[in-house]
């Protein structure tokens, strides 16, 4: 399928997808194996500038959008899901600063992140705090020019490997929903360490760490937008990252039927490739169909917010205002709903993908030194981080019942 | 002006004061030509070395003993070679393709305006008695035949190592002369420091009759002891396909393949190399192939003589305790 | 010291699995290209030397139009300029003309180091460092696998050969023929992939190189492809049967002593 990329785009997926063959393969074996962190492959990715893609040029990126990030996340997740976190986590931490950060902030944190000289990262979740953000216990109270941060936050993706945290603390209990803050911490600061390494079932290379603080003093300066404003935060960063997961899904499932499809026209059984029996050929093209489809929605809905986010950060780097307030002042829409159909289709597709292809692959396919259960693997978290597969669900379904709602009003001022 | 030599001459590689194999091999290829043609072979020696005589009672009517060319620079010995060629107007000059044949035998063809045929697994004769060599290209998925053209020059092939048998000694008594060899046309300009030999004395691979290859079937370095130990039980030289070597299982010199080197032995034992297309485009011309491998499937299985199913860390123990038994 | 460094570069098919055409030629048309793997060791050595020592790289092509994909594909990589050599008169040189034709190019080019792959995955001679630098009249060395020493006037280098490594020294200008095991490739970077859509690539022609027509192309050559044929697959072997790993061995091991291997 044709997708009319511009020259740079197919310059970067093209990029991406041989830095995935000749780089990555090779390695993310080992990578799962070990469970340590690709560090040359990171290397390799902020050679090929596949970093900053994204970010705008101000700060050392190369000025596309969430487009061009999810066609080079796609093609890195192709050869492997985990691998290809550690560029996605980065974006997870840049996103928000990009959207709410100050002009200064901008400038201090996204240069750095752009180029890939720092890898960042976001934790919001707790131990008692997942898809529920308002039971959060981490507490960040004012003093004199200071935020003293006490707490533990879990699941931290590419936490201890990052530099840059975009992390979020309750600064007002009493309010719940509109108390908590987003605050950027950098990795060294005192009082801030990293507790238990997570033992995961996939993206096995890319370390999830338990954030520990205690007493930890950060410049005032370090709040990210609003006091009390930081599940709005949150939120609107989930809006654009979301489609970043999705890509990472839509590799996974691109990258499972490569490599099914290579196994299956090359295995032989009753004297035929067992690619040429009709089950065989149903399961490929429902696979394939179902990844044509995730790629068809998470290119035009992340091609859509571009029409947005470019004008709206133009508009914020000449005017000395954050994004997110020139994406109001511009009368952007919000990209919940879209957003998250965008993780749905594609994390559902993944599994289901890699599933069908382990079980095309038969005996081979469930072996550890075939690749494609480490897809079905990886798949899975898809479905599950930046809010799960049916918290989306509740997500879509609301703002559908809203535009009904809204449509209804309509047509009686009508009639 | 048209090649108006006579005579096939081979050149005859030294390193070190010692004479190399393909020296045999080469005079086996050049009787093939010269007998057709009512010719005789020389061998020209680049130094004295050791068993150079040899050749004279293999077949070559005279030796050239080239002398006083030290070590081996490309354009000190193209210089010398040419040099003896002019003087001696053969109408065919044989080297060995290994990197001395691919580092001299194009200069040589440029010093004598010569047509160069490379990498010959088989020589033959045009109508007209013109050299025409049949050598493999694209991976050996094509065979092309190339004709040299006879131009002013003598016409020149490489011929790849282990194409023609070793000749044998067979009685005959050619001549041996020595000549100064005339390296003047190269200036000097490449000096020879050194030389390392390979910390264990192993059998080179391009040279060898057999070869017990390893590949990712191994699963890790330690594989390699097994593949040495069948090896050892062989005779053979020890190969590795590029993942084995990628995998820095061991070192590059063993790589057979495209991107390594093309072998033609008489016997290849892979195992648990699965046969990717550039591996088999360096080793499927040789004479008989074992595969040993869990894949029946796989392409290396498919083009093997003899096909073995089976766990290699099972299969080649076994293997070496038969060998044993057969050879009492 | 800076140093003006050339590497010469092939567009070549993807795939080694080419097909044979009704007048017996193979046919590329087509099939993917891409720079030949083995020279992608060489621009890669180059671009260390120039980092090294200061300088430019020079891309060189000899080839038809399409070959400018491959120079800007090596300039992509850091090289500075290219050169295409293309002329309807270059068409079906053999190994030794088009030397003539890059050699030409080299001095025109002014370059003092001049670098190649091992071979090319098509034609597989292997000869093109030697036939170049015998073009030149400059020393040359192939089979490197490192490069220990570098300077404005001389270059020493570890030569793999069968049974280990030689160290020689040349003196430039010259020719270097360099192999896999000489250093890593590095990947593209889309600001260098962009930036080489718009670098300078020279064309030259047999005129502007100042070469005789009757000493270039099919009939210029001293040698001629007279025959090609696909190389037929090997007949299916014998599957070595028995019910353990002992069974077979012995019964391999009977197939190996009746060819006298063992």
């Amino acid at each position: 399928m044709d997708y009319q990329l511009t020259e740079t785009q197919q310059e970067i997926v093209n990029i991406a997808r041989e830095l995935g063959e000749k780089k990555i393969k090779p390695v993310r074996e080992h990578y799962d194996e070990t469970e340590k962190f690709p560090w040359d492959v990171v290397e390799d990715i902020r050679k090929a500038d596949l970093f900053g893609v994204y970010l705008p040029e101000a700060y050392g990126g190369l000025g596309g959008g969430n487009f061009e990030l999810v066609i080079a996340a796609e093609q890195l997740a192709r050869s492997c899901g985990g691998i290809a976190l550690s560029a996605l986590t980065s974006s997870l931490c840049a996103l928000p600063i990009l959207l709410y950060g100050s002009p200064d902030q901008r400038k201090k944190y996204l240069t750095g992140l752009a180029t890939g000289e720092k890898l960042g990262a976001f934790c919001i979740t707790e131990p008692a705090s997942g898809s529920d953000a308002t039971s959060m216990r981490a507490r960040a109270v004012l003093d004199g020019d200071h935020w003293v941060l006490n707490g533990i936050k879990n699941f931290c993706s590419g936490g201890e490997v990052a530099s840059t945290y975009v992390v979020f603390f309750s600064t007002n209990p009493a309010r719940g929903n509109r108390g908590i803050s987003a605050f950027i911490i950098e990795k060294g600061t005192p009082g801030f360490s990293f507790g238990k390494k997570e033992k995961k079932m996939g993206i096995r290379c890319n370390p999830t760490y338990e954030l520990v603080f205690k007493d930890c003093r950060i410049p005032k300066e370090n709040l990210l937008y609003k006091e009390g404003h930081g599940l709005f935060v949150a939120q609107g960063t989930f809006d654009l990252s979301r489609p970043g997961v999705g890509a990472q899904a839509l590799g996974i499932a691109q990258g499972a039927l490569d490599e099914t499809l290579a196994y299956t026209r090359q295995r032989r059984q009753f004297g035929v490739p067992v690619s040429s029996f009709q089950a065989m050929q149903h399961m490929i093209a429902d696979c394939a169909t179902a990844i044509e489809a995730s790629r068809a929605l998470l290119y035009s809905v992340t091609r859509a917010m571009d029409r947005d986010l470019g004008p709206a950060t133009e508009k914020a780097i000449k005017e000395g205002i954050t994004v997110a307030d020139a994406m109001k002042a511009l009368g952007a829409k919000r990209w919940t709903k879209e957003s998250a159909m965008v993780k749905v289709l594609c994390s559902d597709t993944a599994m289901k993908v890699t599933t069908d292809c382990v079980q095309m692959c038969g005996g081979i396919g469930y072996m550890r030194d075939f690749p494609v259960e480490k897809f079905m693997r990886d798949a899975k978290i898809t479905q599950i981080y930046e809010g799960t597969n049916q918290v989306q669900r509740n997500e879509i379904g609301m703002a559908i019942i809203k535009e009904a709602a809204a449509g209804a009003v309509r047509e009686a001022v009508a009639a | 002006m048209a090649n108006t030599g006579s005579g096939v001459w081979v050149v005859a590689e030294t390193r070190r004061g010692k004479l190399l194999p393909t020296a045999f091999e080469l005079v086996t290829a050049a009787k093939s030509i010269a007998s057709q043609r009512g010719e005789t072979v020389t061998a020209v020696v680049l130094g004295a070395a050791e068993g150079a005589e040899g050749l004279a009672s293999a077949g070559a009517a005279k030796v050239l003993l080239l002398e006083g060319l030290g070590e081996f620079a490309d354009d000190a010995c193209a210089a010398a070679i040419a040099a003896a060629a002019k003087a001696g107007a053969p109408r065919t000059i044989l080297l060995s393709s290994g990197v001395f044949g691919r580092s001299v035998a194009p200069r040589l063809a440029v010093a004598l305006n010569s047509g160069l045929g490379s990498d010959a697994v088989a020589l033959e004769l045009d109508a007209e008695k013109r050299l025409v060599v049949k050598r493999a290209a694209y991976a050996g998925n094509v065979t092309q035949k190339v004709l040299v053209k006879s131009q002013s020059g003598p016409e020149l092939a490489t011929v790849r190592p282990m194409a023609y048998p070793r000749s044998a000694v067979n009685g005959s008594h050619g001549t041996v002369e020595k000549v100064q060899g005339d390296v003047s046309a190269a200036k000097g300009r490449t000096r020879y420091a050194s030389f390392a030999a390979d910390a264990s004395p192993e059998l080179d691979i391009g040279a060898a009759e057999k070869i017990v290859s390893g590949g990712r079937g191994l699963g890790d370095p330690k594989g390699f002891e097994l593949i040495r130990a069948l090896a050892q039980a062989m005779g053979a030289a020890v190969g590795a396909s590029r993942a084995a070597v990628d995998s820095g299982w061991i070192p590059y010199k063993h790589q057979v393949g495209i991107t390594g080197r093309s072998v033609r032995p008489r016997l290849y034992m892979a195992c648990g190399i699965s046969g990717q297309i550039q591996h088999m485009g360096g080793m499927k011309s040789s004479d008989v192939i074992v595969a040993i491998n869990t894949d029946a499937d796989c392409p290396m299985m498919k083009a093997a003589n003899y096909a073995v199913q089976g766990d290699l860390y099972k299969v080649i123990p076994a293997l070496i305790d038969a060998i044993k038994q057969a050879r009492g | 010291m800076p140093i003006k460094i050339a590497v010469c570069v092939k567009r070549t098919p993807a795939s080694t699995s080419v097909a044979i055409d009704a007048a017996g030629k193979v046919q590329t048309k087509g099939l993917p290209h891409g720079i030949n793997p083995f020279d992608e060791y060489a621009v890669e050595e180059a671009l260390r030397l120039k980092e090294k020592l200061g300088g430019t790289v020079t891309v060189v092509s000899a080839g038809e139009a399409e070959a400018e994909e491959v120079i800007r594909a090596a300039i992509a990589l850091g090289c500075d300029d290219g050169v295409l050599l293309s002329d309807p008169a270059f068409a079906g040189s053999d190994g030794s003309v088009t030397a003539s034709v890059l050699a030409a190019a080299l001095r025109k080019a002014e370059a003092k180091l001049v670098l190649f792959g091992k071979e090319t995955t098509d034609g597989a001679s292997g000869q093109m460092p030697a036939f170049t630098a015998a073009w030149l009249d400059w020393p040359s060395v192939i089979g490197v696998r490192k490069v220990a020493a570098a300077s404005e006037g001389e270059l020493t280098v570890e030569r793999l050969m069968e049974d280990g490594v030689d160290t020689l020294t040349l003196s430039l200008p010259a020719v270097v023929g360099v192999i896999k095991e000489i250093n890593e490739p590095r990947l593209p970077s889309l600001k260098g992939k962009m930036a080489a859509k718009k670098a300078p690539v020279t064309k030259w022609t047999a005129a502007d190189l100042g070469l005789d027509a009757a000493k270039l192309g099919a009939a210029g050559s001293p040698t001629e492809v007279v025959g090609l044929e696909p190389v037929p697959a090997r007949p299916a072997g014998l599957v070595i049967a028995g019910a353990t790993p002992e069974e077979k061995a012995k019964a391999l091991v009977e197939k190996l002593k009746e060819a006298k291997f063992i």
